[in-house]
């Protein structure tokens, strides 16, 4: 988190809480997900619903089958591209009435255009906050607390052993990374989700150092988000007749899954490296068994998890995906009306499925032969399950 | 304790060996001798005991961090790692200071000795002038359960790059009874004197399990056989007027078996023997439960030393009248050893471990099959031409070990691992049939791949049926094939068999639960090799 972020979460801390609404409430949960009756849409459901809010485009918050979708301009392009549906868009910030229920979205700082959900009706107030990052990066709208009654927050990261460096601390070690392999004549390949985090390190990192190389599942979206006017450095798509040679010292962008497959031999004698907030657990680092784990999140840490719940001055927060048995029960200590929601497919979040719909990544695994396309797959598969600890 | 960070860094950071060599010699040339000399010892076992107990150091950090005891446990759970957990929890450094490695394993040792009170405002200092890495290692160093991902081997071949002394040279130096606080880099590293100290032992020469047909390794005339007896391996070394006794793990274990210093009256001055201690009675060994009567106790009471009395059953002889003669054909070496040990009296506490004499490889593999009935765990296959080399090698020595014994047992108790398998369910407790009863009877944790674990760590999260703690009652629905080495009564399980090196073999999926083994099968195996 900046300073400025810290300070500006501070001041919101100062304010008084926002006492809770009578009950029942504005939201429920369903078998579906998170309900509104009086607006009757659900947010980022699990399940086929007639209405969905989706945050962003995560495959665990924006999944297919609705009856029509609302989401923030800038994640739309990306949903619709991924679940092949038409999206109705909202601006940060517009308000818009369903039922009687006034929703609006606000910045969330996951991945553009990500957004927290608001609700209001009858002066009551509440934001589910779907995945959020407090710290500000140099691709997404930047986090902003918004103040309400009752706050839906996410704990991926709910405990006080995840603790992030500044942004430009870790650009900087991953900078340093590809020079030292770059000085010795090796490609760098960085396993980095497609959505969001890859593009994040592609705005934050010293791109013009050297070529950069995407996995087929990285440039897909890369080219979602230039097509909605983000600004991204050139990258060149790894295709079965790219001549990895002619690129020496290149730094590849790659899905987590694709690190352990056949689609790695071309890079030959690489270093590799995983960037997640996960990589700050020296057990996961070594069980990934890359040569680097760079510790960068598109998540709250445990101090951004509680200066923004501070901020939102809710008297009633609700813990979900995530350390949500350790997080509700902090929060009740530090004096809040704490709630849980275990959503589906997630329990531990340590289980919590890759946010890449593994479908499209290995669509993407572009194999030579079809016993490569096997072994690719088997290697994902692998991978995949041995992962589950380390996704985002 | 920087430079050291970023050495440990180094190694963290890199899965390549070279890599790991290269950033370990660089840091023998660069850091002050005592740190160097610190981390040869580190880095061979030569770890500062634990100098604070694990609930008083988490107590301290939680409070320090403002966190309640509950939520610093839950973190501890998911880092799966008590020095990291607090490195993690704590505020950054409020009065960075450097100081030396050697100078904060100093500090660790004197905290040892301190009464606790006195322990608890030398260590929040520490913190506070430690940050990151340095505060992680620091901690570690604290709970005595350092360990850098670097074998001994890889050390010693690093020191050779940063010496230039040969590397066998080196392992040999750096074996025994030494301290950094009562040597220094000169007189142990660099000083061309082992002999200076006359209880060092050498490094030991340790073999591979064979892989496929053993008549891949040639003539049978070029090899020697003999028993892999299942017992402690040791090596005696009698210099001086003085015999100590080393295990392989480099522990003086000379005062645990006092029959062994009746070989000073019986073997000359200057005699080295490498061999495997057993219990050994009426002709025979006695079962591996007897000699671990005689493990882990300083002193033997009489009683225990009438019942599981011990020889030294001799493999190899290194040294001969005060010379080194690891580099004589090993044919010439057992002769040796066997004219040594042959004018002996019966009731001495050394025997010659006998050949097991074949003509062809189809005939070893017939006195294989035999290996438990003689109270061995298989064969040991020796190179005749072959010099003693240090440490494990392929080519000159094998071991061919029978079969582990084995047994289809269903999963009911699941919980997870440390280190790198933390957040993986990976330590299980089996059970077996009784009637309709399920009958635990062994732990095991290792044997699966990573993928399997994680499947079956999913698996785990859905089907637990009770919760104690950190331990998982599960639905009893996968069979494993639990492999072992040996069975032994115990009247301390509800099975009443102990097992000796349990580990999953294979995860049974074609199997159901229903068709799992049953106690009777287990008592089978005790009847015959208990
Ligand atoms: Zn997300």
């Amino acid at each position: 988190m900046s300073l400025a972020d810290r300070g500006r979460l501070a001041a919101g801390a100062a304010r008084a809480r926002v006492p809770a609404m009578a009950r029942p409430d504005l939201l429920t949960v369903t078998d579906r997900g998170i309900f509104c009756p009086a607006g009757g849409f659900h947010i980022d459901p699990w399940r086929p619903v007639a209405r969905a809010l989706v945050t962003h485009g995560h495959a665990d918050h924006a999944r297919p089958g609705m009856g029509a979708y609302l989401a923030a301009e800038g994640a739309a392009p990306v949903i619709r591209h991924r679940l092949g549906v038409p999206v109705q868009t909202l601006r940060f910030g517009e308000p818009v009435t369903i039922g009687g229920v006034t929703v609006r979205f606000h910045p969330a700082g996951n991945v553009p255009g990500s957004a927290q959900d608001q609700g209001e009706r009858a002066g009551g107030v509440w934001v589910v906050s779907g995945d959020y990052k407090t710290e500000a990066d140099r691709l997404s709208e930047p986090f902003e607390p918004v103040r309400c009654h009752t706050f839906v927050t996410e704990c991926t990261f709910g405990l006080p052993v995840f603790r992030w460096r500044p942004e430009a601390e870790a650009m900087a070690a991953v900078d340093a990374w590809w020079a030292e392999n770059r000085a010795e004549g090796r490609v760098s390949v960085l396993g980095a989700y497609a959505l969001g985090k890859a593009q994040r390190l592609l705005a934050g990192i010293d791109a013009g150092a050297g070529p950069i190389l995407t996995h087929g599942a990285v440039e897909t979206v890369n080219a979602v988000l230039r097509a909605q006017g983000l600004r991204l450095p050139p990258t060149i798509r790894v295709t079965p007749g790219l001549d990895v040679r002619a690129y020496p010292g290149a730094l590849v962008l790659a899905t987590p899954s694709a690190l352990g497959s056949a689609w790695m031999r071309r890079f030959g004698r690489a270093s590799t490296a995983f960037a997640s907030g996960w990589m700050a657990l020296r057990g996961i680092r070594r069980r990934r068994a890359a040569d680097r784990g760079f510790v960068i999140s598109d998540h709250a840490d445990w101090e951004g998890l509680n200066a923004a719940v501070r901020a939102t001055g809710a008297a009633r927060v609700i813990a979900t995906h995530g350390y949500t048995a350790s997080f509700r029960r902090w929060l009740e200590e530090q004096g809040y009306e704490a709630g849980a929601i275990e959503t589906e497919f997630a329990g531990e979040s340590l289980e919590a499925p890759e946010p890449e719909t593994e479908a499209e990544t290995e669509a993407e695994t572009e194999a030579e032969t079809e016993a490569e396309a096997e072994a690719a797959e088997t290697g994902t598969a692998g991978a995949g399950a041995a992962e589950t600890g380390a996704a985002e | 304790m920087k430079r050291f960070a970023a050495l440990f860094a180094a190694l963290d950071g890199t899965t390549r060996t070279s890599a790991k060599v290269a950033a370990l010699a660089d840091y023998f040339r660069e850091a002050p001798e005592a740190d160097r000399l610190w981390t040869v010892a580190l880095l061979s076992g030569r770890r500062p005991k634990r100098s604070v107990s694990a609930t008083r150091l988490a107590g301290w950090a939680a409070e320090r961090a403002g966190l309640p005891e509950w939520l610093f446990a839950d973190a501890y759970a998911v880092a799966g790692d008590l020095a990291e957990t607090i490195a993690l929890i704590l505020p950054e450094p409020a009065r960075p200071a450097e100081r030396s490695l050697a100078e904060w394993i100093a500090e660790v040792r004197a905290l040892a000795a301190l009464p606790e009170e006195e322990k608890k405002p030398r260590i929040l200092a520490a913190w506070e002038a430690l940050g990151g890495t340095e505060r992680f290692l620091f901690n570690k160093l604290l709970t005595g359960g350092f360990r850098m991902g670097v074998s001994q081997t890889l050390m010693t071949r690093a020191l050779a790059q940063a010496t230039g002394i040969p590397e066998p040279e080196l392992a040999h130096r750096l074996m025994g009874d030494w301290s950094p606080e009562r040597t220094s880099w000169a007189s142990l590293v660099l000083a061309d004197d082992p002999a200076a100290d006359l209880s060092r032992p050498y490094p030991f020469c340790l073999a591979y399990q064979i892989e496929g047909d053993p008549a891949a390794l040639g003539p049978p005339a070029d090899w020697f056989a003999e028993w892999k007896w299942d017992g402690i391996r040791g090596q005696l070394i009698l210099r001086g007027g003085a015999h100590h006794l080393w295990s392989r793990g480099e522990e003086l274990i000379t005062d645990r078996f006092p029959e062994l210093a009746g070989a000073r009256d019986l073997l000359p001055p200057g005699t080295v023997i490498d061999g495997e201690v057993l219990a050994f009675a009426g002709g025979r060994p006695l079962p591996f439960a007897q000699l671990q009567r005689r493990i882990g106790r300083k002193s033997v009471p009489r009683s225990v030393l009438a019942e599981a009395p011990v020889v030294l059953m001799a493999y190899d002889l290194l040294e001969a009248g005060g010379a080194d003669i690891r580099q004589r054909p090993f044919a010439e070496r057992r002769a040796r050893l066997a004219a040594l040990l042959a004018a002996l009296p019966p009731e001495a506490p050394l025997r010659l471990s006998p050949e097991a004499v074949f003509d062809d490889w189809a005939a070893l593999a017939r006195l294989r099959e035999r290996s438990r009935a003689a109270g061995a765990e298989g064969l040991m296959l020796k190179r005749r031409a072959a010099p003693y080399l240090a440490g494990r090698r392929k080519g000159d020595w094998w071991k061919w070990k029978v079969d582990p014994f084995s047994i289809d047992a269903v999963m009911v108790y699941a919980q997870a691992g440390h280190g790198r398998r933390a957040n993986l369910y990976t330590d299980f407790t089996f059970a077996v049939w009784d009637g309709d009863d399920l009958v635990p009877f062994t732990r095991a944790y290792s044997g699966l791949t990573d993928a399997e674990f994680a499947r079956i760590t999913a698996w785990v999260r859905k089907n637990t049926l009770e919760r104690f703690g950190p331990v998982r009652r599960v639905r009893p629905e996968h069979v494993f094939e639990i492999g072992f080495e040996g069975i032994q009564r115990s009247s301390r399980h509800r099975s009443g068999v102990a097992l000796r090196f349990p580990r999953m073999l294979r995860w049974r999926e074609d199997k159901p639960a229903a068709e799992a083994s049953t106690l009777a099968d287990l008592r089978a195996l005790l009847d015959l090799y208990g």
